[in-house]
C-alpha cells in the first residue's frame, strides 16, 4: 500500500467520524467552538502518532495474549504526556477540554488503529496512518465545531461573523445541538457520497 | 469526619441521573449508547453490567487515589493507574461471574469486554476525584451515574425498536437518524436543568 493511499483513507475514504463513527464522545462533547474542536483533534493526532509509532516498533515483542492491555498502557502514557504539555503551555485550552483529555485513553479510534494497523504494518506506514487518521478526526471536529459555533453564537474561531442582529440559536452550542448537528452533517455526507457512487 | 447529610447525597444522586445525565448531557459512554441499543433486552443487560463495574471501580479508584497516589505524590499517574484498575477489574469480574453464576454470565458476559473502553467508567472515576467526593458520596455518585446511563440506553433502545419499522429517508438511514433521536432525547433532558 503506498503512502498516498494511507493518507486518503485516513482523511476521506475511512474518515474516523463520518464513516467509521469512532471516538464519538469527544466529537460530541468538545465541539461547542471550532477552537476546542481543533485543540482536541490535534491532541488526539499527537497521541495517535506516538502510540502507532511505539506499537509498530514493539509489535514483535508483545505476546498476542496480552496485547490489548499493553496497547492501553502505551496509549495512556502518551495521553499523560500530552496532558502535561497542554497544562503547561495551553492552560486555557486544557481547562476548556477538561476531563476529555484523560479520556483520550479510551477513544476507540486510537486502540482501533493500534489493533488493526500498527500491530501488523511497518513503522513508517504506521506513522503516516497515525497522522492521517488524526487529521481526518481533526477535520471532522473542526467542521462540526465551526457549524455549531456559527449557528449557536454567530462566530467561527471566536471571530464575530454574523453581527449583532443575528439571533443566536443557543441550543446548538448546548448538548442537544451536538447530536442534531452531527446527525445532519452525517446525512449530508451520505448524500454527497451516494451521488458520487451513482 | 464524613459529611453524610441526606439532602446533599440526594442532590448528587438526582443530578447524576437527570440533570447531568452521563450520556445525554456529559457525552460519556456514547459508543455503547449508540452501538448496543437496538433491542431493549440487550440494552438492559449492558446497563446492569455497567452498573456493576461502575460501583466497584469507583470504590477501588477512591482507595488507590487516596491511599497510594496522594501520599506518594504520584497524581500524574492517575490516568494510567485508573485505566489499569478498570481493565483488570473487568477481567476479574468476568472470571468470577463465569465460575460462580453461568446464568448471569450468559446474560452479561458479552458486554463485559466492551466496558473497559467505555469512557463513562473512566470518566466517572476521574470526576469523583475532581469533585473531591468522600467515599459515601463517591458510591452515591456511581449509582446515580449508572442509573442515568441505564435509563438513557433503555429508553433509547425502546425508541429504536420502533424506528426499525419506520420509513426513513435514504441518507438518514442508520446512524444519522439515531443521532437526531438522541438529540431530541437530550433536548427533553435539558428540561431537568435547574432541578438541583
Amino acid at each position: 500500500m503506498n503512502m498516498g493511499n494511507i493518507v486518503k483513507n485516513g482523511i476521506v475514504r475511512e474518515n474516523p467520524v463520518f464513516i467509521q463513527f469512532l471516538g464519538m464522545c469527544p466529537v460530541l462533547a468538545v465541539t461547542g467552538t471550532a477552537t476546542n474542536g481543533l485543540g482536541m483533534g490535534l491532541a488526539t493526532t499527537a497521541v495517535l502518532l506516538g502510540s502507532n509509532t511505539v506499537i509498530a516498533l514493539m509489535k514483535n515483542f508483545i505476546p498476542s495474549k496480552i496485547r490489548i492491555p499493553s496497547f492501553i498502557v502505551v496509549i495512556a502514557t502518551f495521553v499523560t504526556m500530552i496532558g502535561m504539555v497542554m497544562n503547561a503551555y495551553l492552560p486555557d485550552l486544557f481547562n476548556a477540554l477538561g476531563i476529555f483529555i484523560p479520556l483520550i485513553v479510551v477513544n476507540c479510534l486510537i486502540l482501533g488503529r493500534a489493533e488493526s494497523f500498527a500491530s501488523k504494518k511497518p513503522t513508517g506506514a504506521s506513522m503516516v496512518d497515525g497522522i492521517s487518521m488524526g487529521l481526518g478526526f481533526t477535520l471532522a471536529l473542526v467542521v462540526l465545531g465551526a457549524v455549531r459555533e456559527l449557528i449557536g453564537s454567530g462566530s467561527i474561531f471566536g471571530l464575530e461573523l454574523l453581527g449583532e442582529a443575528y439571533p443566536a440559536m443557543g441550543i446548538m452550542v448546548q448538548p442537544p445541538g451536538a447530536f442534531l448537528a452531527l446527525g445532519l452533517l452525517t446525512a449530508l455526507f451520505n448524500v454527497v457520497i451516494l451521488k458520487r457512487i451513482k | 469526619m464524613l459529611d453524610l447529610s441526606v439532602s446533599s447525597l440526594f442532590a448528587i444522586l438526582v443530578s447524576a441521573i437527570l440533570v447531568n445525565n452521563f450520556v445525554l448531557s456529559r457525552f460519556l459512554g456514547i459508543c455503547p449508547f449508540l452501538g448496543v441499543s437496538k433491542q431493549v433486552e440487550t440494552a438492559f443487560g449492558m446497563g446492569m453490567a455497567v452498573t456493576f463495574v461502575m460501583s466497584l471501580a469507583s470504590i477501588i479508584t477512591f482507595v488507590v487515589q487516596n491511599y497510594i497516589l496522594d501520599p506518594l505524590g504520584l497524581q500524574y499517574m492517575q490516568t494510567i493507574m485508573f485505566i489499569l484498575v478498570i481493565a483488570s477489574l473487568v477481567q476479574f469480574v468476568e472470571m468470577v461471574i463465569q465460575k460462580t453464576s453461568p446464568a448471569l454470565y450468559q446474560s452479561l458476559g458479552v458486554f463485559l469486554p466492551l466496558i473497559t473502553t467505555n469512557c463513562a467508567v473512566l470518566g466517572l472515576t476521574i470526576l469523583n476525584i475532581q469533585e473531591n467526593y468522600n467515599i459515601v458520596e463517591t458510591i452515591v455518585h456511581a449509582i446515580g451515574a449508572a442509573v442515568g446511563f441505564s435509563l438513557a440506553i433503555v429508553l433509547f433502545a425502546a425508541i429504536r425498536e420502533k424506528l426499525e419499522i419506520a420509513n426513513v429517508p435514504q441518507p438518514f438511514k442508520g446512524f444519522p437518524i439515531a443521532l437526531l433521536t438522541a438529540g431530541l432525547m437530550s433536548l427533553a433532558f435539558l428540561g431537568f436543568s435547574g432541578l438541583v
